[in-house]
């Protein structure tokens, strides 16, 4: 299978009056289509630059970054950023408005992404009528109503309470399967990294590199909750968690 | 329908108000009354300090005249033209300063030293400048009321929440796209609450400049009446001008609830 993204040797420095920082260092890997990775590693590291750069948010220093010329990606941040004077319906079209491509049949598109995961009633209410995790479902479809090829999620949940935490970790994770995306997803909890991903990236402490590369295999993958009763589930998080350098 | 404990309550909060209404209503009624009784046996100089009684009987001559009607007129007709310039003015200058940050560094002092400075200090040069006129009070408003609104609406604009920035920004949105999808309806509330001040600083500004320029207005009214030493009718101007603010900020109140209305 080809991959949709190759990143080769990406560098970062950050530059202000105080000196340069290298926040990024060599730093390589690819996707594939269909693909869940997810990235962890100390805090503070230059996780969140990695996705910054991808969605040309920042510029890079160095290295390369290869897609195929129409790979377009979706951003979805820890905050919901939903507009409060927008309502539902209003804030998942905003994506559309920005690229120009509010036409009827996206619109359409974007209302069955609504119904079918259970937003509908919901639709002309606005975003403090809403729970968190609803807010955080609300922020992907509006993520995924500009139909984006490559999701860069960037710690999605952590805004979030443990309880709906999980809820809107499995539900996103259903959602982003069902719609066949792939998905980068940059995380500071180990144990949702483990039950999501397919690939688990771990880096260094900044200037990050990568450190190790986990494929997670499940005997019986299912949903993330699920997952995470699997006999593989506490081999992975151990054999991942002394390799992340964590000071307290 | 509610349960009795409900109902028991709403009695109680409605008696509340209407406690607060009615010692507001006794407060102003005890005041006026003791004016008059001091001013009926000559417990007070009347000259310098006149009463109710001499009040009503001014304002009452002052509309059978219609020369209250005219002055009232030319106040709320200059406060309306000074506060639509300087909100129109200080919402143009804020969006500059948000698209060009350098432009924003480079007037920061000059804004500051602006804004500390009284204005009524410009006075003796707005006259000069623009003539003892109607021109001359509206620019005076306007240098009240502008500057205050620039840095206020400004200051909305750049303290938008950057990670909504960052969204747009991820669909490449374009610095226009971003100001009128984001910056702008963000901001409401606060252009809103400028409205609300730029009001009373646009009547202020009238005001100073009426006692400067003194031809027509509630202004003049005051400074005429004082200079030929008439404190009934100086007092009327207080009275009446304390009756133009409270409608305009009404009127601005009324404003503000139907915008919200339609958020």
């Amino acid at each position: 299978m080809k991959p949709i993204l190759c990143v080769n040797n990406l560098k970062k420095t950050y530059h202000t009056k105080q000196g340069e920082t290298p926040a990024i260092d060599e730093v390589s890997f690819s996707i594939n289509p269909g693909e869940f990775i997810a990235i962890v590693g100390p805090s503070g590291c230059g996780k969140s630059t990695i996705l910054s750069i991808l969605c040309n948010l920042l510029e890079k220093s160095g290295g390369t970054i290869e897609t195929d010329k129409n790979t377009s990606f979706g951003y979805m941040l820890q905050q919901d950023c939903l507009f409060p004077w927008r309502t539902i319906l209003d804030n998942c079209l905003l994506g559309l408005e920005i690229t120009k491509q509010n036409t009827k049949e996206n619109q359409k598109h974007v209302l069955k992404l609504l119904k079918t995961y259970g937003l509908e009633e919901f639709i002309h209410s606005y975003p403090s009528n809403l729970s968190g995790g609803m807010r955080q479902r609300v922020a992907l479809i509006r993520t995924l109503a500009t139909k984006p090829d490559i999701l860069l999620l960037d710690e999605p949940f952590s805004a979030l309470d443990y309880q709906s935490r999980l809820a809107v970790s499995d539900d996103v994770y259903r959602i982003i399967k069902k719609e066949k995306k792939s998905a980068i997803m940059v995380t500071h909890d180990l144990a949702e990294a483990i039950s999501m991903a397919d690939r688990i990236i771990v880096l260094t402490e900044r200037p990050c590199r990568i450190k190790n590369i986990h494929s997670i295999y499940f005997e019986h993958r299912s949903t993330p909750i699920e997952n995470r009763k699997c006999k593989e589930f506490s081999k992975y998080y151990d054999q991942i968690w002394k390799e992340i350098d964590f000071h307290v | 329908m509610y349960s009795q404990e409900h109902l028991t309550f709403l009695k109680k909060l409605k008696k509340k108000n209407r406690q607060v209404k009615l010692t507001q209503l006794l407060i102003l009624l005890l005041f006026l009354i003791i004016w008059q009784l001091a001013a009926n046996f000559n417990l007070i100089n009347t000259f310098i300090s006149s009463s109710p009684k001499n009040i009503s009987e001014t304002i009452y001559g002052l509309m059978k005249s219609g020369d209250l009607w005219y002055h009232v007129w030319v106040t709320t007709y200059e406060t309306i033209i000074s506060f639509l310039l300087g909100t129109f003015l200080g919402f143009f200058i804020a969006t500059l300063l948000w698209w060009w940050p350098f432009l924003a560094k480079v007037l920061d002092p000059y804004l500051t030293i602006l804004n500390s400075l009284p204005k009524v200090a410009l006075g003796p040069i707005i006259i000069i400048w623009a003539g003892a006129g109607k021109g001359s009070i509206i620019l005076m408003a306007l240098f009240i009321s502008v500057i205050i609104t620039i840095i206020n609406i400004y200051q909305s604009f750049i303290e938008t929440d950057s990670h909504k920035i960052k969204l747009l920004q991820s669909w490449k949105a374009t610095k226009w796209q971003i100001y009128y999808k984001l910056i702008m309806p963000n901001s409401i509330q606060t252009i809103i609450n400028a409205l609300k001040i730029n009001i009373s600083m646009s009547l202020i500004g009238v005001i100073m400049g009426e006692f400067l320029v003194s031809k027509e207005g509630i202004g003049y009214l005051i400074m005429y009446g004082s200079q030929v030493f008439n404190l009934d009718l100086v007092m009327s101007g207080v009275i009446i001008l304390g009756i133009v603010a409270t409608i305009m900020y009404y009127v601005i109140n009324f404003i503000e609830k139907r915008c919200i209305k339609n958020k």
